[in-house]
């Protein structure tokens, strides 16, 4: 069977899958109950600086985006740091580490944006014997007012310096967290190395309002009639996740900068993925809090088997293996031309693909009295849509035309791979030889 | 002249080859890709789940939706086997609407619980059309077991025994292997060579070796068995039957259900089955069921079940029944026999009466060309020496038999359902006791 054990900026754990920074993973009970459920490593839930703990709502701190069925797709949440004492969070670290050594036992911090603090609270984890260090630049509700978190992570200065008087004050490794409320996710991400950061990782939350309260006129989850932004998590934002941790990947700056990948990741292939885009492992919040710690045998089965099949036989070959791939859009091959199959057999004559096209699109999908559809290839641009709205997978896909072959949409013969730089309608097209 | 439904008396081929062979195909017909994807989408992935308390063999069923559900049913498959090797046979033929679809938190929230069955032949129909045995075996203890009946009890144990590195000679009565899987279960539940190809596919695991045509109480004693391997095991099913004890029950044309069954399931197109015009069942279970209903899909016009007691008593479950009355075949209850006559059945009327049954007196006559008894199978051929629990031999929770160094499970035992996923439960179950005894 595939070797899953994975070693993140020289911290070793049986599988690359890691609980994220929160509620998780907030206590000593939660923890011991993810490891006895194979989790390969934990970020403990943010801690404070010493003295009175940050206090929550004691109303409803989440708000959810339900798919059909009630599956939930987008998580809200107007959490804070932890709520439980230092030291207590600490006797709890040092214990779980000592029982789980071969687990990876990471601490996430966010102190005030001095250095003192930061010298204060270092050795006292590094005492607990964790393994590394995570700050939390991230938190985009609550923290961020106080000047912590995404206040931090949205100034790039800000990142590197606190990273630099991080990584002078310990010998532990430090992964610095991102947020993703910024325009440009690279500027943070070389602010990070800049400061020494062993890792970064992403992504934090998105802010969010998941919805509107319609009798009161109030944003959800409301407290006593008031809302505010929180936090969005969950299946909704991987696509946002992994884009911004492909831009690290290959951006050079920030190309050899480890990443621990974080957002939506809820099944095996969805970390596959965030690895094949560059990420070292990946960490899990949204999922687990959905269906229990249990999940990640079905992570454990999936990518092993996935490996299996393909021969791999460490994960470290699969870290950043579509990176290359990920390209300007200016690099794409114009020449590259497919249309649309329906399989008769597999459609259940829905319609949905024929209206998409029809009323929004290109009207490349006719339909005939007896419900039979059909791609006309002269319409038809490729763009995919009917692909997306059809509900039965499989039945439409893409037949690639071959060189050669005629484009009985433009007339033009298919050709050799050109993109737009050399296209003769780019006014500033190279002249192709 | 070729027979048709209507000609008399007990005939073979009264419908076409072709249409038998249309209604003997698969009654749940496997899920396609489609069908699986939208399915185990319905899957909460409960905690603790009703379903897995509900499966005789702990099936972890929300894994293994989930598995397939993402893409990986051949992991699903690992799931599923790692518990029960015959996962394969149990999604065929498990009445999952009385243990784990009547569990299903789906089945309580809106009538229509996750089709588990299917789900799962699904992902074990995937990983056996591999033809390669995914369990390895460990290292060889040294330590040899006698296992009596190649039945899914005896199986699951040696599979099991197989695994933790133990050798496994199977004492099997029979010239083929696989128990009622292969003489017993209704055809249309497991078409095909199913029951024969799991077999081979359970003994990919290596380290067990069939002796067939050799009988416990017959050619062996349990003493020898004893004397000439480290454990045990006895999943010899139920061979004998209850007795029909009503005057003309010696007719001709009076058979024991589970004969009939049993040389149509080893009919290769079943046209050669011969099958009465009118038919008569006795009894209340599944064999009842499954007789009535067979006797259908061959062509036989008028098919009857009577039973003695009351519908709420019928061993087969509500969904076995509708399937039998969809299939044609008429239920009669609280119809005891009383006399098989040349032409039929004659029956006596019966009501429950502060929970006894007794007979009203009055009578009445089914026609009959054939009369299929079906009213329970017994324990035969087991060594004097074991204690008896009712008509079972008695088990602790083990599987351990009054006798040391002797276990038993399945139709044979005592406790649990006569299920096959029951037998399976407990043939798996006895052989840890039995690794665990051996401390190998
Ligand atoms: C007609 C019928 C239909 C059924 N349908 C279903 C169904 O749909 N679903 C379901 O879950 N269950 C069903 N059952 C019940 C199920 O088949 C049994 O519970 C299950 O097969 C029991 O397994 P077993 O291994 O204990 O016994 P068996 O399957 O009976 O196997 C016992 C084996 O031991 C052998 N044997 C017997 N005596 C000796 C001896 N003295 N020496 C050596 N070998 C011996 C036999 O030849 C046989 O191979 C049905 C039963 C019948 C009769
Ligand atoms: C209730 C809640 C509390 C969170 N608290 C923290 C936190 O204290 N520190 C932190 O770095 N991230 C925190 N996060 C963010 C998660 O660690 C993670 O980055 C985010 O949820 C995206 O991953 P997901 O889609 O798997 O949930 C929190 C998330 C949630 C839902
Ligand atoms: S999940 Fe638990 S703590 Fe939260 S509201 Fe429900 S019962 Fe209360
Ligand atoms: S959307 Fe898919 S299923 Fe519906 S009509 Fe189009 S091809 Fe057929
Ligand atoms: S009870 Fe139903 S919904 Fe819940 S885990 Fe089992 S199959 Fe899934």
């Amino acid at each position: 069977m595939a070797d899953l054990t994975s070693t993140f900026v020289g911290i070793k754990s049986p599988n690359p899958f890691w609980l994220a920074s929160a509620p998780p993973t907030d206590k000593e009970y939660n923890v011991r109950r993810a490891f006895e459920a194979g989790w390969g490593g934990v970020v403990w839930k943010t801690l404070g600086e010493d003295g009175p703990p940050v206090v929550n709502v004691n109303g409803p701190r989440y708000g959810a985006i339900h798919g059909p069925d009630r599956r939930l797709l987008g998580l809200n949440n107007i959490e804070l740091i932890t709520d439980r004492p230092l030291d207590v969070n600490l006797r709890e670290i040092k214990a779980v580490k000592r029982d789980y050594p071969d687990r990876a036992l990471v601490v996430s911090l966010m102190v005030p944006c001095e250095e003192e603090p930061w010298k204060r609270i270092l050795p006292l984890v590094e005492e607990t014997g964790a393994d590394g260090v995570e700050l939390n630049f991230g938190c985009p509700h609550g923290m961020a007012e106080r000047g912590m978190g995404s206040a931090v992570g949205q100034v790039p200065e800000y990142i590197e310096m606190v990273t630099r008087w991080v990584k002078q004050n310990t010998r532990m490794p430090v992964i610095v967290k991102l947020t993703p409320n910024i325009t440009d996710i690279r500027r943070p991400a070389e602010a990070a190395k800049r400061g020494g950061a062993d890792a970064v990782s992403l992504i934090n939350t998105i802010n969010s309002i998941t919805s509107v309260d319609l009798d009161n006129f109030a944003p959800e989850p409301t407290i006593d009639g008031w809302g505010a932004h929180g936090g969005y998590c969950g299946p909704a934002v991987k696509p946002i996740a992994l884009n911004m941790v492909a831009e690290i990947a290959r951006h050079p700056e920030t190309a050899d900068l480890p990443i621990s990948g974080i957002g939506g990741v809820t099944t095996w292939r969805d970390a596959a993925e965030f690895i094949a885009l560059g990420a070292g492992n990946v960490q899990v919040c949204t999922a687990v809090m959905t269906y229990g710690f249990k999940i990640v045998q079905e992570m454990i089965s999936g990518l092993s088997q996935y490996m299996d099949e393909k021969g791999i036989s460490s994960v470290d070959e699969i870290v950043g293996r579509a990176v290359p791939k990920v390209r300007d859009w200016n690099d794409l091959n114009l020449n590259y031309v497919t249309k649309a199959v329906i399989d008769q057999d597999k459609c259940i004559k829905c319609a949905r693909c024929h209206i998409a096209c029809e009323d929004t699109s290109h009207q490349a999908i006719a339909m005939s009295d007896d419900r039979v559809f059909t791609v006309k290839d002269e319409e038809c641009v490729a763009c995919n849509l009917c692909v997306n709205v059809c509900p039965v997978d499989g039945c439409i896909t893409m037949r690639k035309l071959e060189i050669g072959e005629t484009d009985p949409r433009t007339g033009e013969v298919v050709r050799e791979y050109a993109n737009w730089t050399t296209h003769p309608n780019n006014p500033s097209a190279r002249a192709a030889q | 002249m070729p027979s048709d439904p209507f000609t008399p008396g007990v005939a073979a081929g009264r419908l076409s080859a072709d249409r038998i062979a249309a209604n003997f195909a698969d009654l749940h017909p496997p899920l396609d890709d489609h069908q699986a994807a939208v399915e185990s989408d319905r899957c909460y992935f409960c905690y603790d789940a009703p379903c897995t308390q509900a499966c005789p063999t702990s099936i972890d069923i929300p894994l293994f939706i989930r598995q397939i559900s993402t893409g990986t049913p051949e992991a699903a498959a690992l799931t599923i086997f790692s518990q029960n090797i015959l996962g394969g046979m149990c999604a065929r033929v498990c009445p999952t609407e009385t243990l784990c679809e009547e569990a299903c938190v789906r089945h309580e929230a809106e009538g229509k619980p996750v089709e588990i069955g299917r789900l799962q032949r699904h992902a074990t129909d995937r990983l056996m059309a591999r033809n390669s045995h995914p369990f390895q075996r460990a290292a060889k203890t040294g330590k040899h077991v006698a296992v009596v009946g190649a039945g899914p009890a005896g199986l699951a144990c040696a599979h099991r025994l197989a695994m933790k590195g133990h050798d496994v000679t199977i004492y099997e009565a029979r010239e083929k292997g696989g128990g009622l899987n292969e003489y017993g279960i209704a055809a249309y539940k497991a078409p095909g060579s199913f029951a024969q190809d799991e077999l081979d596919w359970v003994l990919g695991i290596g380290g067990i070796r069939i002796e067939f045509g050799r009988r416990l109480s017959g050619d062996l004693t349990l003493d020898d068995l004893r004397a000439t391997h480290d454990a045990v095991f006895l999943g010899m099913g139920l061979g004998g039957v209850n007795a029909l004890t009503v005057e003309g029950s010696e007719r001709n044309h009076v058979e024991d259900a589970v004969d009939w069954i049993a040389r149509l399931r080893q009919s290769a197109d079943k046209t050669d089955i011969p099958v009465g015009r009118d038919v008569v069942v006795i009894g209340g279970g599944m064999t009842a069921i499954d007789a009535a209903v067979q006797a259908r899909l061959l062509g036989a016009l008028n098919v009857t079940i009577a039973y003695r007691r009351d519908k709420a008593a019928m061993a087969a479950s509500e969904f076995e029944q509708n399937l039998a009355t969809s299939k044609g075949v008429r239920i009669i209850y609280n119809a005891a026999p009383r006399e098989i006559t040349d032409t039929g059945v004659v029956f006596v009327r019966t009501r429950s009466e502060g929970g006894k049954l007794v007979e009203t007196g009055e009578t009445f006559e089914i026609a009959a060309d054939q009369v299929l008894r079906a009213i329970g199978q017994t324990l035969a051929g087991q060594p004097e020496v074991l204690a008896l629990e009712g008509r079972k031999i008695a088990v602790d929770e083990h599987g351990r038999t009054s006798l040391a160094g002797v276990w038993a499970g399945g139709d044979c035992a005592s406790g649990g359902d006569d299920l096959t996923v029951t037998a399976v439960a407990e043939g798996r179950d006895a052989a840890e006791d039995i690794h665990a005894a051996l401390g190998a």
